[in-house]
């Protein structure tokens, strides 16, 4: 079987092998810190569960710490001049975008045609993160296919990956960290206490003000958590479900699909989305990193009021 | 109010507002957060990083999808694959920024609709594909005219295009039944004692989704108007 595993391996590998050439990167006058900070990393993925959960706590804490104080910057870029690229690209054309095309369809024929097939009693692929190894698949298919087209060596592969990921820095891991904060904040009963304010101090006297006062907790309680599944069963459960259904007898089905958008609305305006608005905005290599929330406030605001509106004739 | 809820670990919320209004260091504000959150919560040191440790590693699934593509990426952008996505765009006349930008936006909503999410993605299509075929659009207009695309209007752009990819990929695939929210509301509605068809939630989704295509189109309609104006200004 092809398990989510072996990819964390290579991905562990791919860190590990990051820190070793920021090590040896004299030109980078942040190499110590810069390859601890990887190195560090490369130990969650390649020790992983076998990690004590204390260790692995620290191991984080001291990952912030190192990218918060000793800051973490990109070695020298061995990118080749452009018009070495240009002409590369003028030879290979349309070819070049076989390999990038190949990922998304190795992820749709994996998580689609070969889900159920079988080898013995052992599924071929790990069913319970299914689009995630099959992306793998995709991504290792690309490369090699890359390797073929453009006659480069894997490692060539390794080291420009280590520089789109040194081009990133921090910002690979922050998506990570905000999850962790999201499971913490869920131990630690934030959501009830969220909850029990908003129901407490908003009069929903009347049906607009209870479409708008769910719709508008919906999106600033995932700006604030950074994902709607962690908004949803909040606001639906202190809102939606009681006033919305109980006393204005909402369509449940209305008010459930409209109030999962309201959040996503949030999702576009929070950095604390970092996967979705902060890590494109260092993989586009934007000098500000709210410069995607920013392009994004336009379409979520209006789009909220939108949803108020449609919500209130609706439901 | 007779409330038996703690509302002390709402400083956790506190701690992240502030710091991202202070202008702190992200990552630095998360850790404070967790601290923040789970003394709040009373537990002890020792608890609050294990629980910090076993949370670490359950989602370090998270960055698969961004880190898995990059090898292959990075070659292709070795062997010229932005030059070449830039000098394809250019050649088709009619394109511009934001039309461009508008088809990818209908065809990425479209696919996540039908379930096709892996269509599309940050690392595999934004950075190689739809922000130098974006920007080669804007520079062969103002060009055209003499002029230089700045800097600015350039990350502009670019911004433009990771946002295109986000909204396409959020309002398209809540309309596909099989998706996760899908999923997730009616396990949270069953809890709660409704029981609502996932069709019905999928169906009653719609009116949004078509709204987000036309709102965020017409935001990409004014980036073009913006970009003749620049073209023009230059003359």
């Amino acid at each position: 079987m092809i398990a989510i595993d072996f990819f964390y391996l290579l991905v562990g590998l791919l860190f590990a092998a990051t820190a070793v050439m920021n090590l040896r990167d004299r030109s980078n006058p942040r190499r110590f810190t810069t390859a601890s900070f990887w190195g560090l990393y490369a130990l969650v993925y390649l020790v992983g569960e076998r990690l004590p959960p204390l260790a692995a706590g620290v191991l984080m804490v001291a990952m912030a710490l190192v990218a918060g104080l000793g800051p973490v910057r990109p070695g020298k870029a061995l990118a080749l001049p452009e018009e070495t690229r240009r002409a590369s690209a003028a030879r290979l054309g349309h070819r070049l975008l076989i390999p990038a095309l190949a990922i998304p369809v190795v992820t749709m024929i994996g998580s689609t045609l070969l889900k159920d097939v079988q080898f013995g009693a052992m599924p071929l692929l790990d069913q319970k993160n299914l689009t995630l190894v099959s992306m793998g698949c995709g991504a290792i298919v690309a490369l090699a296919l890359a390797c073929a087209i453009t006659r480069a060596s894997p490692l060539q592969g390794v080291r420009e990956a280590r520089r789109l990921i040194d081009a990133m820095g921090w910002a690979v891991v922050l998506p990570h960290m905000l999850a962790v904060l999201g499971l913490l904040f869920s131990e630690a009963g934030v959501g009830k206490a969220v909850a029990e304010i908003t129901t407490s101090y908003i009069p929903m006297t009347s049906r607009l003000v209870a479409c708008a006062a769910f719709c508008i907790g919906m999106a600033l309680f995932t700006v604030v958590m950074g994902n709607g599944f962690a908004a949803f069963p909040v606001i639906a459960g202190g809102i939606g479900i009681p006033v919305l259904v109980g006393v204005y007898h909402a369509n449940p089905a209305v008010m459930a699909a409209i109030g999962m958008f309201s959040a996503y609305c949030g999702t576009l305006m929070t950095p604390m989305a970092a996967n979705f608005n902060v890590v494109p905005a260092a993989l586009l290599e934007l000098p500000d990193k709210n410069a995607v929330i920013k392009a994004q406030l336009p379409t979520a605001l209006p789009l909220l009021g939108v949803n108020i509106v449609l919500l209130y004739f609706l439901m | 109010m007779h409330t038996a809820v703690n509302l002390w670990p709402l400083l956790g919320i506190a701690v992240v507002v502030a710091g991202f209004l202070l202008r702190a260091h992200p990552v630095l504000v998360v850790i404070a957060a967790c601290a923040v959150t789970g003394l709040a919560a009373a537990m002890s040191p020792a608890h609050i990083l294990e629980s910090l440790g076993s949370a670490f590693i359950k989602t370090r699934n998270l960055p698969l999808i961004l880190l898995l593509p990059l090898a292959a990426i990075g070659l292709l952008e070795r062997a010229g694959l932005k030059e070449h996505a830039q000098a394809s765009i250019a050649n088709i006349r009619s394109a511009t920024t934001g039309r461009l930008l508008t088809v990818y936006l209908f065809v990425r909503e479209l696919a996540a609709a039908f379930g096709l999410t892996s269509l599309g993605g940050h690392p595999n299509m934004v950075r190689p594909l739809v922000a130098p075929m974006a920007e080669a659009a804007a520079e062969a207009r103002i060009e055209a005219r003499g002029g230089r695309l700045d800097e600015r209007l350039r990350q502009r752009i670019r911004a433009m295009s990771a946002a295109t990819d986000n909204v396409g990929l959020f309002f398209g695939e809540d309309v596909f039944v099989a998706f996760g929210a899908i999923v997730l509301m009616q396990t949270i509605l069953r809890a709660e004692g409704l029981e609502v068809d996932p069709l019905h939630m999928a169906l009653w989704g719609i009116p949004t989704a078509v709204s987000a295509f036309v709102i965020h189109a017409w935001n990409l309609r004014r980036l073009d108007l913006r970009i003749l104006k620049e073209a023009g200004a230059r003359q």
